[in-house]
């Protein structure tokens, strides 16, 4: 699903350049639900908006479901980004003066869906994220663990072909971490292939890949034990 | 493009700072304000001005004999000459394209003395020998009686329509005017009509009320004038402009004169047509005022609309990343940006333009109920159509405009910074 191989990216600071991503060889299969993990720092942000194609790489190749990423116009990565991907963010960044529902709706008003297709869906995500009542109100009625399922329900919304969350429980106690963890894991169990950023060792436990990143390279992938967030909560 | 969904976007974005928007609002508010309203000014004044004209046959020239300023054909310079009814004849005949050519003769005017009296009032009035013809040329509303007709030229009929004016000033309040008789220069004349002018023909509306119209046989008669004329009122019709057909008209004259082709001063004439035409010009300089006034005021609305725009855009950084990463194109955030600003721009504009007009049609409403508002400059004032089509045009370019710079901002930040800004 996810193809990277040597890539490199440095960002410009003042006069200096700062090396960030030195050369990543990295790959996800369908289905996988694979967390990034490492310090603050390390890179992972930077790796993550490269496979959202948010950013551009420097350097190397990057094949989303075999279509090669490489100087796509803005047009292009927006489609790309509206069929393809995903995002779930710290922050939630849902849009605050619109209701849950419709920022659920959003990316499929960027695929020119009719509005009541859209409401319809958008609800039936909603629905699945367990929020089905809350669809009128606005984020800021929300708690922080509301906001991030209707982010979830917004991701999952265009039916993408990956989920990219980045520390997506960074704004929540643990408790709450751990109900978004179960509700990830439940739409791995789907078959949605996700990809966690994460610098917490528990979060990263619940997938069932990680990848270990420092000072810019892969210094470990391996498969792991998935713990099934429920047992936690 | 101009979906439900487009729309609840902009109204979303536009109330989220009802304030501001308003504020910013209000600068387009009163750009178009300004320009309609100086356009309706503009039209109530050429409309006030062109009442002066009203019924008026604009397409006339007045000329009276001179004296000959050049020796020609033996005859020496300096030599007084004058019109006489068969130049009449002569230009109806020869000229092709005028209406009317109305021989006139004249007593009094310009402060000369007492010529009328009645009983024991006198007064000093312009007293004119004319062919009815002239009611077409300088209409007058006759409000008692008749003008004067064919039948009063062919049996020398003395006869008189007077002014209001001359009936203020001759008559007591309730004496009856018609078939009275007054002495004009000695002469007795019949009353046979009152007539009350709505303009002053470029004079004195006042004025214009204080003038004696006889027939110009009776008036020959009386006064011993012979075959004379002392000056011609000369339309053209709608075909043709006097100013065109002058130098025909005035060559005629010469030939039967024995006046030098190139005496330009031997005939004096007054060309009604060719004033009216300046006064048009003026009032095609005035709107272009207005218009560059009123542009002015509106760009100075538009750039305060492509300034809060730019501050929107800024503030909604972040919101343009998250829509970007959810999928939208450049040209999605572009088209809301650029159509949130026609928005902005028209609803204000809109509101401007229904405010101005409300203006007028209270000022309308006033200047109609006055008593007599004769004297007042304004008749009018309104826009038409064309100009509220011209300044939604305006609007629209406006607002696009307005929207570009904005729009070009909120595109150029890469997606990752977007979504990084605070
Ligand atoms: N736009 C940027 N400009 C300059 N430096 C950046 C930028 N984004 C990230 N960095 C730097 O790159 C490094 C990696 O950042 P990031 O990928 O966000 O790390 P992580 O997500 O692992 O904490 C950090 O040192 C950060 O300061
Ligand atoms: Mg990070």
């Amino acid at each position: 699903m996810i193809e990277i191989k040597d890539l490199h990216k440095s960002y410009k600071v003042g006069k200096n350049s700062l090396h960030v991503l030195k050369g990543i060889n990295f790959s996800v299969k369908e289905g996988e639900l694979v967390s990034i993990m490492g310090s603050s720092g390390s890179g992972k942000s930077t790796l993550l908006n490269i496979l959202g194609i948010l950013d551009e790489a420097d350097q190397g190749t990057y094949h989303l479901d075999g279509v090669p990423i490489k100087n796509l116009n803005e047009k292009i990565a927006a489609n790309y980004r509206n069929k393809f991907l995903g995002f779930i963010f710290q922050s939630f960044n849902l849009i605050n003066y619109k209701s849950a529902i419709d920022n659920v709706a959003l990316p499929l008003i960027y695929q020119g869906m009719g509005r009541k297709d859209r409401m319809e869906r958008s609800m039936a995500y909603l629905e699945k994220v367990g929020l089905a009542d809350w669809a009128k109100h606005k984020p800021n009625e929300l708690s922080g663990g509301q906001k991030q399922r209707v982010a979830i329900a917004r991701a999952l919304a265009s039916d993408p072909k990956v989920l990219l969350a980045d520390e997506l429980t960074g704004a929540l106690d643990t408790k709450t971490s751990y109900e978004i963890m179960d509700l990830i894991q439940g739409i791995n169990d789907e078959g949605k292939t996700i990809l966690v950023v994460t610098h917490e060792e528990d979060i990263a436990h619940m997938t069932k890949r990680i990848v270990n990143l420092k000072d810019g390279i892969i210094i470990d992938d391996s498969m792991n034990e998935q713990v099934k967030a429920i047992q936690n909560v | 493009m101009f979906s439900r969904d487009k729309w609840n976007e902009i109204l979303e974005s536009l109330t989220s700072n009802v304030f501001r928007t308003v504020l910013t609002a209000f600068g387009v508010f009163w750009g178009i304000f300004i320009l309609v309203i100086l356009l309706a000014a503009g039209t109530g004044l050429e409309n006030g001005i062109k009442r002066g004209f009203a019924g008026i046959a604009t397409n006339s020239m007045f000329m009276w004999s001179q004296t000959a300023s050049k020796p020609y054909d033996g005859l020496p310079k300096g030599r007084r000459y004058n019109f006489d009814l068969s130049d009449v004849e002569a230009l109806k005949a020869n000229v092709n394209g005028l209406e009317y050519v109305s021989p006139r003769n004249q007593l009094g005017g310009f402060g000369g003395a007492n010529n009328v009296t009645k009983g024991l009032k006198t007064g000093a009035f312009d007293v004119y020998g004319d062919y009815p013809d002239v009611i077409n040329q300088e209409p007058m509303d006759i409000v008692e009686g008749r003008f004067l007709n064919m039948n009063d030229i062919n049996v020398n009929r003395k006869v008189a329509v007077i002014g209001e004016g001359v009936v203020d000033a001759l008559y007591d309040k309730d004496e009856e005017a018609l078939g009275s008789y007054i002495k004009i220069n000695g002469v007795n004349f019949m009353v046979i009509g009152v007539y009350k002018k709505k303009s002053g023909m470029g004079r004195d509306i006042e004025e214009a009320q204080k003038q004696i119209y006889v027939p110009f046989t009776s008036f020959s008669q009386a006064f011993n004038y012979g075959d004379r004329v002392s000056w011609m009122a000369v339309t053209a019709d709608d075909n043709h402009s006097i100013t065109q057909l002058k130098s025909q008209v005035f060559d005629i004259i010469k030939k039967r004169h024995r006046i030098h082709p190139e005496d330009d001063r031997a005939i004096g004439n007054f060309d009604l047509y060719e004033q009216f035409k300046k006064i048009q010009g003026l009032f095609l300089a005035l709107n272009l005022v207005a218009y560059f006034v009123g542009i002015l005021v509106l760009l100075s609305g538009v750039i305060g609309i492509s300034n809060i725009m730019l501050i929107v855009v800024k503030e909604r950084t972040k919101e343009i990343g998250i829509r970007r990463a959810l999928g939208a194109s450049p040209w999605n955030i572009r088209g809301q940006v650029l159509l949130e600003s026609v928005f902005l721009t028209i609803i204000s504009g809109m509101a401007g333009i229904v405010f101005a007009t409300s203006i007028l049609a209270i000022v309308n409403f006033f200047l109609s109920n006055m008593e007599d508002n004769s004297e007042v400059m304004f008749v009018n004032p309104s826009v038409n159509l064309f100009v509220v089509v011209v300044a939604m045009t305006i609007l629209i370019i406006s607002g696009l405009l307005a929207g570009f710079i904005p729009a070009q901002n909120a595109v150029k930040v890469k997606p990752v910074d977007a979504l990084r800004t605070e």
